[in-house]
């Protein structure tokens, strides 16, 4: 890993991160922008953990941590939304949840 | 010596009759307000042969403004000038009070009528009683807030209200001019009150004192009637007859007289604007009794009349004469006040006519109105032994030793004078009944005040108003010149037997004159269009000015526009805002991220996250 430089995995990340947001912005499916949101989560994990490695400091590992706990959670919950509005709409396609237009 | 008493007394009466006045009965009202009056003139009478009156007689009340250096209190005093006017404002207040139980017995708003009065009557001793300028400035605008109420007293014609309001805003153009000379007074003298400002006022260049009179005169010309603001007295006639007699013929028209008069120091030093108030004087005084000469409405002869009269005052103080000015005020008050009462008697014996073409002959129906009208008849028209006759002779001699031609032309306005007094005279009392009603003399309550008006009409002139005063104001010295008198007698006379001659010798040439001189006769028929002039050059545009610009331009356009602006910049907002609020999940998400890149870029730009 020490012939690697870092600008390579930040880049990965990057393009993760862009890749994460395209499908959240443009996926229909529900599911598929929450797995959207874990890429993004995921990407940043790399990014946070190259970073640690670079300067060989632990808090880039430390806050990766974080990140995952809080990625685990939400995912838990957000789950747990969907499951709710799909017994009650039976649709999964985002744009039809759209009550509090106007 | 409770001087506040004098004023107090008749405000007093103004508010029992005024918060009670609905449900007490006439005779109560009577006693409250003849007694406030009545009580008010003892202690005047009281006052004034009791105390010393060349000593310095200030009563301080209570201290109205504390700012800086500039302190002003409630002050009253009494000295000669005062006494006078306070007893002519007691005496003749409470004989016209009396009167007005007989004259207003029919009348709605009885109590309504009697506390006005009684308001005036306060407002008028404040303002006579005053030792600073500000106090008299509130007896002055009370006074004139008391002239609007009882102008306007029969509110439900539209005449009469109009009337008020010309008075009250003709008034204001005066008090504007009072209220500047205040101003300039404090900036110079640093004081309002009357011993300060005339001790210190020797010492004050001539231009100050001359700016300072004329801003008073301008005051005066407001109040007191004279040209350019007179035109609001005739109109004033549209309130009832006691009214035209107290205050627009005996007291509150006189304000401005008595004002010019407290103020003599600065105006021997202002010679300026002496000679300005002096050529005003005569000058409204012949241009009025033109007017005069040619009304058909009884009490507008006397209106008129008033305004002329008043301009003598002004020329005697204008010419240095303070002590005649005051003297010929006191015997105006009584026969122009007689005049009044008279014709109110004469109005009310015919159920309310006023336009003498229905008179005539009415002498022998009603004796006691005519003998005592007669009495002031011939006092206002300088018959000697009379007391117009004194006082107007006073001014004559001191206007000759002025300006001669002020004399000539004061002697031929005495001959209009003469003239116009008699021909409403005749008009009224001799030939044949030319109206409709059944004329009956009036009750006892009117015609004793009318008897006692014109004892003093007749017998006024002995009153020795000018050596009494002479101690007060300096002595112009005038040697009294004997061919003076003669002619301005003769042309008083020659007035008197030039109306007998064309209303009582020949009736019918009145209207053969008034036919050949068409035009003059037109003129002053219509009191040389003055009203319609001022309307078309002041009025309408000021009016049409303000609805155009002022209204349209500036409230509806400017500042009503601005808060509207506001609202409706508001309202656009929020329905671009509205936007954000689509209720689309993936909207909400693109602003999300559109927000935190922002954030991020504005973060970096400043500084980063150091």
């Amino acid at each position: 890993m020490s012939e690697i430089p870092i600008s390579w995995f930040l880049t990965l990340s990057a393009v993760l991160f862009v890749l994460g947001v395209a499908g959240f912005l443009f996926r229909r499916n529900i599911i598929t922008v929450f797995m959207s949101i874990e890429l993004m989560l995921n990407a940043v994990n790399l990014t946070f953990i190259t970073f640690s490695y670079h300067w060989k400091q632990v808090d880039g590992h430390l806050f990766a941590f974080f990140v995952m706990v809080v990625a685990a959670a939400e995912a838990a919950v957000g789950l747990a939304i969907i499951l709710t509005i799909f017994k009650n709409r039976s649709t999964l396609n985002i744009d039809e949840v759209e009550t509090m237009k106007n | 010596m409770l001087l506040w008493l004098i004023p107090l007394l008749p405000f007093a009466g103004f508010l029992i009759n005024g918060l009670f006045g609905r449900r007490l009965s006439k005779g109560v009202i009577n006693a409250v307000a003849i007694g406030s009056v009545v009580l008010s003139f003892a202690w005047v009478v009281k006052t004034v042969f009791s105390i010393n009156l060349d000593a310095a007689n200030t009563e301080h009340y209570f201290t109205w403004i504390q700012s800086g250096s500039l302190n002003i209190g409630c002050d009253m005093s009494v000295d000669r000038l005062t006494a006078i006017m306070l007893l002519v404002v007691t005496g003749i207040g409470s004989l016209i009070h009396i009167y007005s139980i007989g004259y207003m017995a029919h009348e709605g708003g009885y109590y309504r009528f009697f506390s006005y009065l009684n308001l005036f009557m306060f407002f008028m001793l404040v303002l006579v009683l005053a030792a600073n300028y500000l106090v008299l400035f509130v007896g002055w605008e009370g006074v004139g807030l008391c002239s609007y109420l009882l102008i306007g007293f029969y509110f439900d014609k539209k005449f009469a209200t109009n009337a008020g309001n010309k008075a009250f805003i003709v008034n204001r153009i005066g008090d504007f001019g009072f209220s500047l000379a205040m101003f300039y007074i404090v900036r110079n003298f640093g004081s309002l009150d009357f011993g300060t400002v005339f001790r210190a006022a020797p010492g004050a260049s001539e231009a100050t004192l001359t700016t300072i009179g004329l801003l008073l005169m301008l005051g005066a010309c407001g109040k007191s009637a004279q040209l350019p603001l007179y035109v609001w007295l005739p109109d004033a006639m549209a309130g009832p007859t006691p009214v035209s007699a107290l205050i627009h013929a005996a007291t509150m028209v006189t304000a401005g007289v008595y004002m010019t008069t407290r103020s003599w120091v600065i105006y021997t030093h202002a010679p300026a604007a002496m000679n300005v108030i002096a050529i005003i004087g005569i000058a409204t005084a012949f241009f009025a009794a033109t007017i005069g000469l040619a009304q058909n409405d009884i009490k507008k002869v006397f209106a008129y009349s008033t305004v002329s009269q008043l301009g003598y005052m002004f020329v005697g103080v204008g010419c240095g004469a303070f002590s005649a000015g005051i003297f010929h005020l006191m015997t105006h008050a009584f026969f122009k006040a007689l005049l009044f009462l008279g014709s109110g008697s004469v109005i009310h014996a015919l159920s309310g006519e006023q336009d003498m073409r229905n008179m005539g002959g009415l002498r022998k129906k009603i004796p006691w109105t005519f003998w005592t009208m007669m009495c002031a008849a011939v006092a206002i028209a300088g018959v000697p032994p009379f007391s117009g006759f004194f006082s107007k002779d006073a001014i004559l001699v001191a206007a000759n030793h002025h300006a001669p031609w002020i004399f000539w032309l004061g002697v031929f306005t005495a001959g209009l004078t003469a003239f116009y007094v008699f021909r409403a005279m005749f008009l009224t009392f001799f030939g044949e009944y030319r109206g409709h009603a059944h004329p009956h003399e009036s009750s006892p309550v009117m015609t004793i005040p009318l008897a006692i008006l014109a004892l003093l009409s007749l017998g006024g002139g002995f009153i020795a108003v000018p050596a009494f005063l002479g101690r007060f104001f300096p002595t112009v010295e005038v040697p009294e010149d004997f061919t003076l008198v003669a002619i301005s007698v003769a042309f008083g006379l020659g007035g008197i037997a030039l109306a007998y001659w064309i209303y009582v010798a020949k009736p019918g040439m009145a209207d053969s004159i008034a036919g050949s001189f068409k035009i003059l006769y037109t003129a002053i028929y219509n009191k040389y269009f003055v009203d319609e002039i001022y309307d078309a050059t002041v009025v309408k545009p000021v009016v049409n000015g303000s609805r155009a610009v002022l209204w349209r331009g500036f409230d509806v356009g400017l500042i009503d526009g601005t808060v509207n602006a506001v609202g409706a910049l508001a309202k656009r907002t929020g329905s671009v805002l509205r936007l954000l609020q689509s209720g689309n999940i993936r909207s909400y998400a693109t602003w999300v991220l559109f927000g935190s890149v922002i954030v991020i870029v504005v973060f970096e730009l400043g500084g980063g996250m150091r």
